[in-house]
């Protein structure tokens, strides 16, 4: 019996980059669904994505009409002179009633936490807490309820990381794998001059150029720099910085320095995150369409509950929509991913 | 708000040097360099540390000895067991001067006078205020930063009593990550590197498809090719009320480095004349100064005569 | 049309004859009999979707090269919110666009619908993105945000016509095997 086995049941957390994606998350299953609003305070801040006040509002009635909570992403960096605009998401959230902020700023979660004291707040993964050291720290300076780990710790890790922390744990288990630590990485604006953490913007699409020969060889570039060259019929990825191909000393031709293009894909660790004591499983995508969020959201919410019943999980193979159509369990099976 | 004094600060070595060339780098720094602050420390891997472990003492007792403040650096990306406990060994030091570099180390050093280093990330009035309050006295802001924004959080850090630092020189930090691309690029992983980092003082480059120079790797860092040069902007920096400059250390003459920013802090040289002296030390790369005006990183304009 | 209608569809014999559409389509009609239904499909989405240009921001008005490229035509679609259009030309034509998208009639088809995913197909290769790309994306991400089906509400907009035009599209749906 799955409670025999020691399994919790886990919140299944899901992405919804508009109003109807975030339907579509409800209706598939989800017990939780994030998503932003349509300015710099989130870090999926692209073109045509995210929520006005009024969508929020009416997608917050939709799910919890549904039993399903809605998280908003507050994730970003403001710079100094422009918190004003993160001050309003937050407190937005809060007279809207959404069931958790997620931050990563400093400053942010100590702006919550100070005018909002009811609003349950959760770490977000671009705060790069990654040891309980500093999970703790986050935890007793702004009363953070619930932490989202960065990609980069095994299952074991998580487990024993679980016992030595005051909070719940989030952890991925689809979607893309970012190589770089999270809220770390300047490449983007090192390239194109707007900031994953200040503007929420990783390779920004104004930024990206297709150049496709007669031989239907597909070169990718970020600004004035070529990310990556795809042979006629060879499956691409994003053109992001850390999933490119580049020539170095010790490499015979273009080789990927940081990761190929592919997805993280848990699924068959599902029974070791439970296990481990993750709160939350987590599904990466917000800037994908609504026919992803339905696939997804599916096929992880029928393995969960079939975990939860003590049969074993039947996975649909997601892999048409795994970049580079390829998947990974990344660093989550054993230290040899780094 | 230019009540400070001016500093010029050598930022930890991030590459992974011959010990005996590292003790003998900081040796010379002590005796020659005109820098008040010298920060000490391992902060990209927690496996380089022991490598220069026999000569830590010698080169602290050295440089305290010249008369220059001696800050150590902690790691900063930690995950770890052996990770924790290199901060952990850092932070119990309970007279020393310690730059944080995560959030653990902010855990170790709250209630007592610290520094955050650049790979915390303060981007405004309101975080400086939570570190500030734990303690921290100096803060190293993030490379990123654009003037607009460092200028708009030097009243609060004024108001607070916090010493703000902006690093002027060297190869931007741009990335960091849990895999040693070092090792993936020599076909190891992080745990069977052998120290391949060791053959490359100044980082690994990497160029794109078209061979055009881009980035450079140093483990589990990734940094840009050209390297960071705002010598044509330090007056401006000192009017918003940035009192401290920080070099980072490469290969290349620091010491000559180090007395062109101080000169022109001085108003020794004009901003004309210490750049063509930057230039004839022929680093290798490019300069930039991108981030500073809020542009792509890796742009460069060149100073203008001050 | 909701899912439970397209399911209640009986086949006909005017069906049958729909699910040669693809066929229909490849043959040489002049493009000036189904211009008509272009402008018609353009102006129906401008006015009861006005949402659309709100999430488009900048680009509404940008011109967008459709290039089914199974079929012997391209359309230009300006989802401009007082003047939209949607325009086919022969593929020599080469009309001016500010960004374009190409597939086969049937991946675009479902990428619009909301039953395949664009950026799956731009991993497979069976989406080409050219010109402006943060257009495309936007544009992308507006259409995702239609409620239910974009396709069922313009033949919703038929009116009169609109059974003959629902059964079209099943027709076309059920020769994609979906």
């Amino acid at each position: 019996m799955s409670e025999a086995q020691g399994y919790q049941k886990p919140e299944l957390v899901c992405p919804a980059g508009t109003p109807a994606a975030l339907r579509a998350a409800v209706d598939a299953g989800a017990d939780a669904v994030y998503c932003g609003l349509q300015n710099a305070t989130n870090a999926r801040n692209f073109p045509g994505l995210n929520f006005t006040p009024a969508e929020l509002d009416q997608s917050l009635a939709y799910a919890h009409a549904r039993n399903a909570k809605v998280l908003l992403a507050v994730n970003t960096f403001p710079p100094a002179g422009k918190f004003e605009m993160w001050g309003e998401a937050i407190d937005r959230a809060a007279k809207l009633g959404v069931d958790a902020v997620i931050v990563a700023d400093m400053g942010v979660a100590d702006y919550a936490a100070r005018t909002h004291p009811n609003l349950r707040l959760h770490l977000s993964v671009q705060a790069g807490a990654s040891s309980p050291e500093a999970i703790r720290y986050y935890c007793e300076e702004f009363g953070i309820k619930r932490v989202v780990l960065p990609r980069m710790l095994t299952v074991a890790e998580i487990a024993e990381l679980h016992r030595q922390i005051p909070c719940e744990i989030e952890a991925f288990v689809f979607g893309n794998i970012g190589m770089m630590a999270e809220g770390r990485c300047s490449l983007t604006n090192y390239v194109t001059g707007l900031s994953t953490n200040m503007d929420g913007i990783c390779s920004p699409a104004a930024d990206v150029h297709y150049e496709e020969d007669a031989e239907r060889n597909l070169t990718t570039r970020l600004g004035e720099y070529v990310i990556d060259r795809f042979a006629c019929g060879e499956s691409a990825g994003y053109t992001t910085i850390c999933k490119g191909r580049y020539l170095c000393g010790a490499q015979t031709g273009g080789y990927y320095a940081f990761e190929e293009p592919v997805s993280l894909n848990l699924s068959a660790l599902l029974p070791d995150l439970m296990r481990a004591g993750v709160t939350a499983l987590k599904i990466e995508g917000r800037q994908r369409s609504r026919a992803y969020v339905k696939s997804v959201v599916s096929a992880f919410r029928k393995a969960v509950d079939d975990i939860m019943a003590g049969r074993d999980a039947a996975f649909a193979s997601l892999l048409a929509l795994t970049e580079g159509r390829r998947e990974t369990e990344g660093a989550f099976p054993s230290k040899r991913w780094r | 708000m230019q009540s400070q004094t001016s500093e010029i600060t050598l930022g930890p070595v991030l590459f992974n040097w011959n010990p005996e060339n590292w003790r003998d780098f900081y040796f010379r720094i002590a005796d020659e360099a005109p820098v008040e602050t010298v920060y000490l420390g391992e902060v990209i891997c927690f496996k380089r540390a022991p490598l220069f472990e026999p000569q830590f003492e010698a080169v602290a007792s050295r440089l305290k000895a010249a008369g220059k403040t001696v800050v150590f650096s902690t790691l900063a990306e930690v995950m770890s067991k052996h990770e924790r406990r290199l901060v952990e060994s850092i932070c119990a030091e309970p007279t020393a001067l310690v730059e944080a570099n995560d959030g653990s180390a902010l855990l170790q050093l709250r209630g007592r006078p610290h520094h955050a280093g650049p790979y915390i990330n303060v981007y405004n009035e309101r975080t400086l205020a939570v570190l500030a309050r734990g303690g921290t006295c100096n803060i190293c802001l993030p490379p990123e930063m654009p003037a607009a924004a460092i200028g708009a959080l030097c009243p609060e850090a004024a108001k607070l009593g916090v010493t703000l630092e902006v690093q002027v020189f060297g190869r931007l930090p741009l990335a960091l990550s849990a895999r040693c691309y070092h090792a993936r690029a020599h076909g190891r992983t992080k745990d069977s590197c052998q120290f391949i980092c060791e053959n490359d003082p100044d980082g690994m480059p990497l160029r794109t498809l078209e061979d055009k120079p881009f980035l450079t790797v140093n483990g589990v860092q990734t940094m840009s090719h050209d390297y960071l040069n705002l010598i044509g902007e330090l007056a401006d920096l000192q009017a918003m009320g940035v009192s401290r400059f920080r070099l980072s250390p490469h290969s290349c003459d620091m010491v000559e480095v180090a007395t062109i920013f101080r000169a022109v802090l001085d108003r020794g040289i004009d901003t004309a004349e210490a750049a063509a002296r930057l230039d004839a030390l022929k680093v290798g790369a490019p300069f930039s100064n991108g981030f500073y005006y809020g542009k792509a990183g890796h742009s460069w304009d060149r100073p203008r005569p001050h | 049309m909701s899912a439970s209608s397209r399911a209640r569809a009986t086949p006909t014999p005017l069906q049958s004859l729909l699910q040669n559409a693809p066929s229909l389509l490849l043959a040489p009609v002049p493009l000036a009999v189904l211009q008509p239904l272009f402008t018609r499909i353009a102006t129906h989405v401008a006015q009861s979707r006005p949402e659309l240009f709100a999430r488009l921001g900048p680009h509404a008005g940008k011109r967008f090269l459709i290039d089914p490229i199974d079929l012997p035509f391209v359309l230009v679609l300006t989802p401009d919110a007082t003047r939209p259009s949607l325009t086919a030309h022969r593929r020599h034509e080469r009309p001016i666009h500010d960004a374009g998208i190409a597939g086969t009639f049937f991946n675009l088809l479902d990428m619009i619908d909301g039953s395949l995913d664009g950026d799956a197909l731009f991993f497979s290769r069976d989406l080409r993105v050219s010109g402006d790309t943060e257009a495309v994306v936007a544009l992308r991400n507006a259409l995702d945000d239609f409620e239910g089906s974009a396709l069922d509400s313009v033949v919703g907009s038929f009116g009169l016509l609109s059974g003959p035009a629902a059964l079209a599209l099943s027709g076309l749906r059920a020769v994609r095997g979906k």
